[in-house]
């Protein structure tokens, strides 16, 4: 049997790649797990470059009226920041453990569309190249692009910013936006049509069934984006009138169709994460998922929720109390299938056996902060709450909390689950537990400050402040914060150096997991299995170490 | 007088009727999301602790959930999101009163970054501090002549955004005589950090005598300094702008607190030091340095200080 490379129950054409060897090897893959890994690791660069920009701006809010950086200069930082995190870092991240673990889990070959894959995140490092090539633009108007990641018009438009930076954001967006649109439908096709047999739509396991769940969402809503996108260039190179309102354009037009892709888009970079969550908790409780199917279904009602409550990021327009209203109550309502998942993953902890994996420390910690993040996102649909608080420091600490102790820490556990599977090593425990309390301390110093600072009237996206009461102190801490959280990031990258050097031999099944991807050699062998197991339900290991306690069985005498 | 940056910015101290409308639910809002904070905390870490992996610890029961409990949390959250969303709808009104019937007193017109305040009965105009009366009502019509600048000044209620093509109103009102501080809060370029705003409420007296004073005349200058900079300001092209609305009026200015937007204080040293080169306070605001000699500087700051 293991002479055999591939069996013919999998498919037909052979694995012998043509360029097998070297840099080629990856360059001209169209295999998911060479692509996935890719994807991680091209994410993981643009994370950096990221977050160096970050500490650059926490070095210039440091102190009051500071001169390190030239609003020009921290304008460009912050649009640059904000744009890499979300579309060339937490995007590729999930979209990449996506790619690499789908079709593991589904008991799959590759993709549906391998090529596709290979266009899909060539399209979107590419789109990524383009934006930071603004940087190299030269001039008095030369640059990256200043007007935000959500490029307001008219500023956006070329009567304010004259340079080229903002056409190379739109380009650069529009290559991200193609990658990340056929990342979609080929994830969506994969899971429809590339189970084994005995996966049952019913039977996915959380992560991919909420994969599917955000495929869905980018197909939905990235052609708006694109849309949008085109419809500015437009403005900007053809002297078209979309939204310059001297002309008889709207810049509210801009807000309505920005938006109408920015809210589903912070579901998209938060359902991926939720999955994450929902595998790795039940393994290290060493209990099924509570309330799967409440779980699958709040991710759907989350996901067509998502595309009715993009108006409120608008409450400030002025657009009328009503209208205000309806979007208000679409926007509370999200948080009950919200509020559903983190109760049963909560349940799903009781009277289980909880191991204290680095993976698991992250994703208690997730629990806790995410929780934070989307209460303040409650407060925030709360109408009058918004018209105090909107474009304030408190929305940075909100949207933090969301995107940073909800999705990067839900990232970081899946990096520590899967890192064993991926490489063949464990990553390291302790340096594991240097890096999650490293990370919670840092993450909490610089954000949790935010609110207050928010309450006490400091806008965001300003280059420096003055000297109010409490801010200078504040803001002090926020950046010393900041430099944890790089520190936290730099025995991430320590522990990944030396695990992958000496790590311990992972095996098949190293946290006794349930799902098809452990049921693989680790890394997995081009064709992915030898043999896949039977699928009788939701966790086809357990049932396989368990014969005589299958999930079929428990739930019969379970009545 | 107290100084620019010792007053007001306090979304929880509200002075007006309508803050405190936002400040009580706010606070209520808040009490109630620590609650669901703590509780869910409690459950979280109560589970971890109690049932983490100990030596000898029995396999754990599989459950795979129930339904009592799934209704219970997902019921529980709808009821207590309606209640919300009753108080939410009384405090929006009571924060944001109709504005369609009345006739605006205050026209602010916000810029690539300062604002330009009109008062419409009187036709005073002037810049970045706004003087209102203490205990009054005043309506508030706003325009932008670029980008989208947003009104906020905390102690006084909702912030609303200043959008090209898409005039809002807003009723402005403090309880208390005081100096509120606000700030644009819609990014809109370059110097968005100071685009710091100003509300000074005054007692009726205080004001009334403050717009006798702006829509006088201001002195004339006397010394020969003083009269060297009038001919400077008026020949030169510091009026292209300065008397067109591209440029703060500043026929009273002397009477302001603060410069270019909150960016430093006025005093004759500042302003000398603006005057000097203006990008060293704030760079890329569309004040020019136009390399004056240290005389002029003199004569100018010596000018624009008698124009109270």
């Amino acid at each position: 049997m293991k002479d055999a490379a591939v069996p013919e129950a999998l498919g037909g054409e052979s694995f012998e790649l043509e360029a097998s060897e070297g840099w080629l090897s990856w360059v001209s893959s169209v295999d998911h797990k060479q692509l996935g890994i890719m994807y991680l690791l091209g994410a993981f660069v643009f994370f950096l470059v990221a977050g160096v920009l970050a500490l650059l701006m926490r070095i210039q809010l440091a102190v009051p009226n500071n001169n390190f950086l030239s609003p020009q200069v921290y304008n460009q930082f912050f649009t640059m920041h904000g744009t890499t995190m979300i579309f060339l870092v937490v995007v590729p991240l999930l979209v990449g453990f996506a790619t690499y673990m789908v079709p593991l889990m589904i008991g799959a070959r590759d993709m549906a569309f391998p090529r596709l894959n290979a266009l899909s995140f060539w399209v979107q490092i590419f789109g990524g190249l383009m934006l930071y090539f603004s940087f190299a633009t030269s001039g008095v108007n030369g640059g990256a692009p200043a007007a935000g990641w959500f490029s307001y018009a008219p500023l956006s438009e070329t009567a304010y910013s004259y340079g080229p930076g903002v056409d190379y954001w739109i380009l650069g967006l529009l290559g991200i936006g193609v990658g990340t649109l056929t990342a979609g439908i080929n994830l969506m096709a994969t899971i429809i049509s590339m189970r084994a047999p005995g996966m049952s739509i019913r039977r996915l396991p959380l992560f991919v069934w909420m994969t599917l769940i955000t495929g869905f969402l980018i197909v939905v809503v990235m052609p708006i984006l694109n849309a949008g996108l085109v419809m500015l260039l437009a403005d900007r190179l053809l002297n078209a009138h979309f939204f310059r309102a001297d002309t008889g354009g709207s810049a509210v037009l801009w807000q309505h169709v920005f938006w109408a892709f920015g809210h589903p888009e912070v579901y998209i970079m938060v359902l991926p994460a939720f999955g994450i969550i929902s595998e790795v908790i039940p393994v290290f409780s060493g209990k099924p998922i509570y309330g799967y199917d409440f779980v699958a279904a709040s991710t759907l009602a989350i996901a067509f929720l998502s595309l009715t409550v993009w108006a409120h990021h608008m409450f400030a327009v002025g657009l009328g109390h009503p209208f205000d209203l309806f979007f208000a109550i679409c926007s509370m309502a999200i948080s009950v299938p919200t509020g559903i998942k983190i109760f049963n993953w909560t349940a799903t902890m009781y009277q289980g056996r909880v191991r204290f994996t680095t993976a698991m420390l992250f994703a208690v910690a997730f629990l806790l902060m995410f929780t934070i993040g989307g209460l303040s996102g409650v407060a925030f649909a709360v109408v009058p709450i918004d018209w105090q608080l909107t474009d304030s420091y408190f929305v940075v600490a909100h949207f933090h909390y969301v995107l940073f102790g909800g999705t990067a820490l839900a990232l970081f556990a899946g990096v520590y689950y899967w890192f064993p599977k991926i490489t063949g090593r464990m990553l390291d425990e302790r340096w594991g537990k240097v890096n999650f309390w490293l990370t919670f301390i840092g993450f909490n110093l610089t954000f949790m400050i935010q609110h207050v600072l928010g309450m006490l009237g400091m806008p965001r996206r300003v280059f420096t402040y003055p000297a109010l009461p409490g801010w200078e102190a504040m803001n002090m801490i926020s950046t010393i914060g900041a430099f944890v959280l790089a520190f936290a990031v730099l025995t991430l990258m320590i522990n990944i150096a030396i695990s992958l050097r000496s790590g311990k031999i992972a095996g098949d099944n190293p946290w006794d997991a349930w799902t098809l991807e452990w049921a693989t050699t680790s890394p997995p062998p081009p064709e992915n299995f030898t043999r896949v197991p039977p699928i009788r339900g939701r966790r086809p290991l357990w049932d396989l170490a368990h014969p005589d306690r299958t999930d079929e069985m428990i739930t019969k005498l379970a009545g | 007088m107290p100084g620019p940056y010792t007053a007001n910015a306090f979304t929880l101290a509200p002075a007006s009727p309508q803050a405190a409308a936002i400040s009580n639910l706010f606070v209520g809002t808040l009490i109630f999301l620590s609650a669901i904070l703590i509780l869910v905390s409690f459950l979280v870490i109560y589970a971890v602790i109690r049932y983490r992996d100990r030596p000898g610890a029995p396999d754990p029961e599989q459950k795979f959930g129930s339904r009592k409990l799934e209704i219970t949390w997902t019921v529980v959250p709808i009821l207590s999101l309606v209640v919300l969303s009753g108080f939410m709808v009384r405090a929006m009104s009571a924060s944001d009163p109709p504005t369609a019937e009345a006739k605006p007193d205050l026209r602010i017109v916000a810029h690539q970054w300062w604002w330009e305040i009109i008062y419409l009965k009187s036709g005073v105009t002037t810049a970045n501090e706004i003087h209102i009366p203490v205990g009054k009502r005043l309506l508030v019509d706003f325009r932008s002549v670029d980008v989208i600048h947003d009104f906020w000044v905390p102690a006084l209620g909702r912030k609303i955004d200043i959008i090209p093509g898409h005039p809002n109103r807003l009723w402005i009102e403090a309880d208390n005589g005081g100096t509120y501080l606000g700030a644009c809060a819609e990014f809109c370029g370059n110097e968005h950090a100071w685009m710091r705003i100003m509300v000074i409420a005054d007692s009726p007296d205080d004001f009334a005598a403050w717009v006798k004073q702006q829509a006088g005349i201001p002195p004339k200058p006397v010394t020969a300094d003083e009269q060297l900079g009038e001919k400077i300001y008026r020949e030169n092209i510091c009026t292209n702008c300065h008397l067109r609305s591209v440029g703060p009026d500043l026929t009273h200015i002397a009477s302001r607190r603060t410069l270019a937007a909150g960016a430093l204080e006025n005093t004759p040293e500042n302003l000398a030091a603006w005057l000097h080169d203006p990008d060293d306070f704030k760079p890329g605001s569309n004040m020019p340095n136009f390399k004056l000699s240290p005389g002029d500087v003199r004569a100018l700051v010596a000018f624009l200080e008698t124009q109270k």
